[in-house]
């Protein structure tokens, strides 16, 4: 097997002055024994060097999937892009050669995921875990690939990383877990990374660390960052721009801050009222009242009308489109300059 | 933190750091049990007398010298279990015969282990289609009964020569290529049932999502979480293979004379039992069902280190 050891040699056609990820109406579908659910419906948004785009939705929101299939892992079958392009750098990753895609995932884009003791594997130790990526995509020697795993470790802040270069996964606490992902994801210098729910399995106190952790690398290394979360309270710390996705669709895009100030969607404006607040304390925490709607059965209209306080007629019978409401800022509603009024 | 406390942190650090894989942690649990320590000690014995049967042979007796004036003659301090029908020593051929079961038996675990592993591997990794065809042949072959299959096949070939090899090999491979024939299967749909469990595991999108390809997957990262329950298995399926080996034996099918098996003993001793040579049955099988029973425990009790949800 010849690998390809220099970067610069995995995608000759990327053009460097070009946004460096720019997704485009993704459309993907699980064919499932209830029929197809369509899990991403036209998703669209950009990130370019240097900048942190959050990805909010509650669970089944389809967050996930569009993050798998920017990387290319989608499970397949049961689940199929069924349309859209993901532009790297103007070079589509959809239609790329399986071997060549295989190079882009860990060189050019790369993904930390939710919980580092099952995305590590239990039988070898951190050291070669990492090591082997070295050997396996630079060409390095055993010797060489040990100390950049070392170096790595560093990096992200592990102590005594010489000795725990020997230990296992599951000598790891959570926190020096995630940093070993954070580690392996960083391996081969990426220019895109995807945090997917990167702190979710953490506690409060070591969340602060792992994103503040990811915040320096990247603002060190110029990365884009795209940081899939349910949890608002990390966005606002972290993002500069936020996408809200809705039932495998994007309601809401914006600045960070201007999406905390002023909803322009109903889904976003009800996300927000229920996260707990100190001033709110000893009040009962506002909820989304409903579940999402069930994928395989989209109903016409837009799909959040069933939940939602600002709902007319003709929520139930027009799909509102994503437009622009202010500058720099596009909302999927039919009453979005009401809702963004309406603090 | 107090100086006390550091004090405390380093004089534990060495204890918490001590480093324990699945591996060595199975063999830490394992080497404290009774039944392991005794079952592993028959195991090596029958080992070095299936592999030098000259270091067991204190009184160097010659297998192949046989006098039938001294037919089924009387132990004595020089031949300890007497001599047979045809009045060869007893004790030499008991030696002799743990050779070439043994070995058929190490032979045809390998194979089985490399072929359905590789298989297995395959199907349950790609599924679909691959996996369609690879999982009928098993059905196919599951379909026909092991004994009867072997017994067919061993007398159909049984006058065949294999070219280019001779001695002992000869007398061996026949009845190791028909056991690998119908032993394969079990290994492949065992390795493909956990290859199919971990597939979908986090650490294996994680492999992929940095870029590693198809067959590192497969080897790397899943094979070595896969094969627990094959490792398990190798001591069983050795005993497996064991006694079906005496069983072809016994009928005359298994590894092919000259040789001299535990079966074959059997075989001919078994018609003395009741005239007054109990011995000669006696002792064959004492010596495979010692054997049998060694391997069949050594494999539960890993089976249950590396598993401890099945104790």
């Amino acid at each position: 097997m010849t690998e390809v050891k220099v970067k610069s040699e995995i995608l000759p056609d990327a053009d460097p002055m070009a946004t460096l990820l720019r997704v485009e109406d993704l459309r993907v579908e699980f064919h499932t024994r209830d029929g197809i659910a369509k899990a991403v419906n036209g998703a669209s948004f950009s990130v370019d060097n240097g900048e942190t785009l959050a990805i909010v939705g509650e669970s089944g929101s389809g967050k996930s999937v569009t993050s798998q299939a920017i990387m290319g892992i989608l499970e397949s079958p049961p689940a199929k892009v069924a349309g859209g392009r993901v532009l790297f750098r103007n070079v589509d990753l959809l239609t790329l050669s399986k071997e060549r895609a295989r190079r882009v995932r860990g060189n050019h884009v790369a993904m930390v995921f939710q919980d580092a003791l099952s995305a590590l594997n239990p039988v070898w130790t951190v050291g070669f875990q990492l090591s082997e990526l070295f050997r396996q995509h630079r060409g390095m020697s055993k010797k060489d690939a040990m100390k950049r795993s070392l170096e790595l470790l560093d990096l992200v802040k592990i102590p005594a990383a010489a000795q725990r270069l020997r230990e296992y996964p599951h000598q790891f606490s959570g926190g020096m877990r995630q940093r070993v992902m954070i580690a392996m994801a960083l391996a081969l210098d990426p220019d895109l990374l995807i945090a997917d729910e990167p702190t979710t399995a953490l506690d409060v106190t070591v969340q602060a660390q792992i994103m503040r952790l990811l915040k320096e690398i990247q603002l060190e290394r110029n990365m884009g960052l795209i940081l899939i979360t349910h949890d608002l309270g990390v966005v606002a710390d972290v993002a500069d721009k936020i996408s809200v996705m809705y039932a495998g669709r994007i309601v809401e895009q914006a600045p960070v801050l201007d999406t905390f100030a002023t909803p322009a969607h109903p889904y976003t404006k009800a996300l927000l009222k229920s996260i707990p607040r100190l001033d709110t304390k000893g009040q009962r925490l506002e909820i989304i009242k409903g579940l999402p709607p069930v994928l395989t059965d989209l109903p016409p209209g837009c799909n959040f009308a069933p939940r939602c306080a600002y709902a007319q007629e003709i929520c139930t019978r027009e799909l509102p489109l994503l437009a622009t409401v202010a500058a720099d800022r596009a909302a999927a509603c039919h009453f979005s300059s009401e809702v963004i009024r309406d603090v | 933190m107090s100086d006390a406390n550091l004090q405390v942190a380093a004089a534990t650090a060495p204890k918490t750091q001590k480093q324990r894989g699945l591996w060595s942690d199975a063999f830490h649990d394992l080497r404290k049990r009774p039944t392991v320590i005794i079952s592993s000690f028959v195991i090596l014995v029958i080992l070095l007398i299936a592999f030098f049967p000259g270091l067991f042979n204190f009184h160097d007796q010659n297998v192949k010298y046989c006098d039938l004036g001294l037919t089924r003659g009387a132990p004595s301090g020089q031949h300890w279990f007497g001599f047979d029908e045809f009045g060869c020593d007893y004790y030499a051929q008991a030696i002799y015969g743990a050779g070439p079961s043994i070995q058929l038996a190490v032979i045809v675990v390998t194979v089985t282990i490399i072929i359905g592993g590789f298989m297995g591997v395959l199907a349950g990794f790609y599924g679909g289609w691959v996996d369609a065809i690879f999982s009928r042949v098993v059905d196919v072959f599951n379909s026909i009964p092991f004994l009867l299959g072997a017994v067919m096949l061993l007398t159909m070939f049984r006058d065949v020569q294999v070219p280019l090899i001779g001695g002992r090999l000869q007398a061996i491979i026949p009845a190791a290529i028909t056991l690998i024939i119908f032993g394969w299967t079990s290994t492949m749909r065992l390795i493909r049932a956990s290859v199919i469990e971990s597939r979908g595991l986090d650490y294996v999108q994680a492999a992929r999502s940095l870029g590693a390809s198809d067959m590192r997957i497969m080897f790397r990262h899943i094979l070595p979480n896969a094969m627990a329950p094959v490792v398990s298995l190798i001591p069983l399926s050795i005993a497996s293979m064991i006694s079906v080996e005496a069983t072809l034996s016994f009928i005359g099918l298994g590894v092919r004379a000259p040789e001299i098996t535990w079966g074959m003993m059997i075989s001919s001793g078994a018609p003395y039992f009741t005239s007054g040579f109990p011995r000669l049955l006696i002792v064959p099988s004492a010596f495979l069902i010692a054997t049998v029973l060694s391997f069949v425990l050594l494999g539960d009790a890993i089976r249950d280190a590396l598993d401890p949800k099945l104790r």
